[in-house]
């Protein structure tokens, strides 16, 4: 009895090490893939935002939180980005997630011209951002070979000059990535609408509910996890917008569409002794985004009707 | 409560023929079940009483009505599903409070009305649970609770016990009967299960193939089957068929067939070797072979052993005979035949 006593717990705490040995062995490359990609440089760009400096020499002066005080209180610029990602973040969230929902809802049907559309629809998402942003370039040229303004011209409307109008280029960059990523969001809410069990539908038929009632009781909250995940996903990565807007106006005409990550990237690689102002503004990048993302987990998630 | 009737109706799916020129009628207030093996028509047919599944041709009657065309949620039915189809989204009381809330029942009656159905399946206490939180057996009563707060003048079901375990399929059998007695509504209740059909159904309406075959009480499905097919689909062991050389069937249920070691004085005895023996406590069931025949007798006796040589008999009362394609032959012309097969040397050898 005494020796059974004694021996358990010693055994147990043994094998417990052990198996947590081996469990953090296995978890260990991706431990060390977090630290040096993510961790590391998180730590880093705070540090950066408070010295002032340059790529070659980037801990040339340090001076506190001058940076953090230029940015939000001496220049106007820092500001102009930040609206101007949020009005294009705001955007893109809204019409994203309503497209995809209204695709989804058109497409998810087992129809031969269907299986058409989703592939159409989701090629855009297989094609290169340059790419895409070249096309869109020609397409919204203000040339007359652009050929939206070809097709104006046929109409006898004047020519616009799409990418170079302050009214006009935040528009045309919305569209672009709308295009780019409606296939994708779409997929993701087919494939989750041919997952709800059709005798539910049925159910809802024999409850005497109307059609209307059945979308927003039924269809909508089976939808939820979905939706959430985009809600978050594509708030995240139109903070982040870069590649769009660089190629397609480089944050022209003016600053009209200038955005945050456009603007740490001229503040930190384009310009000299400017690197810890880019590093400021990509901490203030990363804050909003953590406080947007909590939103998002504070606002939804109990919404959000997980199975 | 009210009365069902289908008038010519005919389900194809794309070019498939489900059902041809079927009429039925179900009777008001008696519990009905349609049975027959899967793909026999029978979902087909409740889901056009639930207007679920419209008929491709022919009318539905309900209550002197047609329905035909009526919207499901018009219909004053309720069913219950297969897998029963509750909202996953919503809590147990929003699940069997949205019928009611679609169909304009106001607060106070609707909060009574949950009430009242929530005690007589016993799941108060889960009103503000999610369904994913449920066992089996609880969605099923959930599901259940939902057709009846409605107060359909129809129940249909779907298969609803095949999820359960075999426990809880029994538990709930006896329930369905007494929630039946106590409503004194129509039920309609599909199932391929023939002993689901024998011990809840009035009336059995037994189907195969989109065909009504038999439709009568469990009685006289099980003592007066119509053809070969319903003789071997209800009943367990299925009936005893021996062909005979007159290309008619000759066939005696299990629990009829008399098992002894010397010939006794009936109109069927022949010799044979028990090949298995399953003890099942009340009754012994063995598969006895006879030359190129094998028969299962069901037998209150448990003291022969595998290998024993024995003679099966059989009453001629207890014989049925069917033609070549497997129809019943009743009267003068049955009973002349019992005599002559029961006899005929192929057969019988004692």
């Amino acid at each position: 009895m005494f020796k059974v006593k004694n021996i358990i717990p010693n055994d147990r705490t043994r094998k417990t090490w052990r198996g947590y040995l081996g469990a953090y062995l296995m978890i260990l490359p991706a431990i060390i893939f977090l630290g040096v990609f993510v961790i590391y440089p998180m730590i880093h760009i705070v540090e950066l935002s408070l010295y002032k400096g340059n790529g070659t020499n980037p801990y040339k002066q340090f001076v506190g939180l001058s940076n953090y005080r230029t940015i939000f209180f001496v220049k106007t610029d820092f500001l102009e980005a930040l609206k101007n990602t949020a009005v294009y973040t705001v955007s893109i969230v809204v019409i994203l997630m309503f497209m995809s929902l209204m695709f989804a809802l058109w497409m998810f049907k087992d129809r031969k011209i269907n299986k058409f559309a989703q592939t159409a629809f989701f090629t855009p998402h297989l094609v290169a951002a340059v790419s895409c942003a070249f096309i869109f370039s020609w397409l919204f040229s203000s040339d007359t070979y652009g050929l939206f303004n070809t097709i104006l011209k046929i109409f006898g409307v004047a020519p616009v000059n799409w990418l170079g109008d302050t009214r006009t280029a935040m528009f045309c960059i919305i569209f672009m990535n709308t295009w780019k990523s409606i296939g994708y969001y779409a997929l993701i809410l087919m494939s989750a609408l041919k997952a709800i069990p059709p005798e539910i539908y049925e159910a809802a038929r024999l409850d005497n509910a109307s059609s209307r009632k059945t979308f927003w009781k039924i269809t909508l909250p089976m939808l939820s996890p979905q939706l959430f995940f985009m809600l978050i996903t594509i708030t995240i990565g139109s903070f982040k917008v870069f590649d769009s807007v660089r190629l397609m106006t480089g944050g022209g005409p003016g600053t009209s569409t200038q955005v945050i990550s456009l603007y740490i990237y001229n503040y930190a690689f384009q310009r000299g002794n400017s690197l810890g102002i880019g590093a400021a503004a990509g901490v203030v990048l990363m804050l909003i985004l953590i406080v947007v993302t909590m939103i998002d987990f504070r606002g939804f998630e109990r919404r959000v009707h997980y199975q | 409560m009210a009365g069902i009737e289908f008038i010519d109706v005919c389900k194809s799916f794309d070019k498939h023929m489900v059902i041809e020129n079927l009429s039925l009628k179900i009777k008001d207030g008696k519990f009905t079940v349609l049975v027959g093996p899967s793909g026999c028509g029978k979902t087909t047919l409740l889901r056009m009483i639930a207007g679920i599944g419209p008929a491709t041709s022919g009318q539905i009657i309900m209550d002197n009505k047609d329905i035909t065309d009526v919207d499901p949620g018009k219909r004053d039915v309720a069913m219950v599903f297969q897998n029963y189809a509750i909202y996953p989204t919503m809590t147990v009381r929003e699940n069997i409070e949205f019928g009611l809330k679609n169909n304009k029942v106001p607060k106070e009656e609707r909060d009574r009305l949950i009430n009242e159905v929530m005690e007589a399946v016993n799941m108060k206490e889960y009103l503000d649970r999610k369904p994913g939180t449920l066992s089996g057996g609880q969605r099923q009563r959930i599901a259940l609770a939902r057709a009846m707060v409605k107060k359909p003048k129809v129940f249909l079901m779907d298969e609803p016990l095949s999820n359960l375990d075999a426990k809880l399929r029994v538990q709930m059998r006896v329930e369905l009967i007494e929630i039946h007695e106590k409503l004194k509504t129509t039920f309609v209740y599909v199932t391929h299960d023939q002993v689901e059909a024998m011990s809840m159904a009035d009336v059995i309406v037994l189907m195969d193939k989109g065909r009504i075959q038999q439709e009568g009480s469990p009685e006289e499905i099980y003592h007066d089957p119509n053809n070969v097919f319903i003789a071997q689909f209800i009943g367990s062991p299925p009936m005893n068929i021996l062909n005979t050389p007159k290309e008619d069937k000759l066939g005696f249920r299990p629990e009829k067939g008399i098992m002894s070691n010397t010939a006794m004085d009936l109109a069927f005895k022949r010799r044979g070797k028990v090949s298995t023996r399953e003890m099942l406590g009340s009754e012994t069931i063995y598969k006895v072979v006879m030359g190129e025949y094998s028969v299962m007798i069901k037998s209150q006796n448990d003291h022969f052993s595998i290998g024993d040589d024995v003679v099966v008999n059989a009453a001629a009362e207890d014989l049925y005979i069917f033609d070549a394609n497997g129809a019943r032959i009743r009267g003068k012309e049955g009973s002349a035949l019992k005599r002559l097969l029961a006899t005929a040397e192929e057969l019988s050898d004692v």
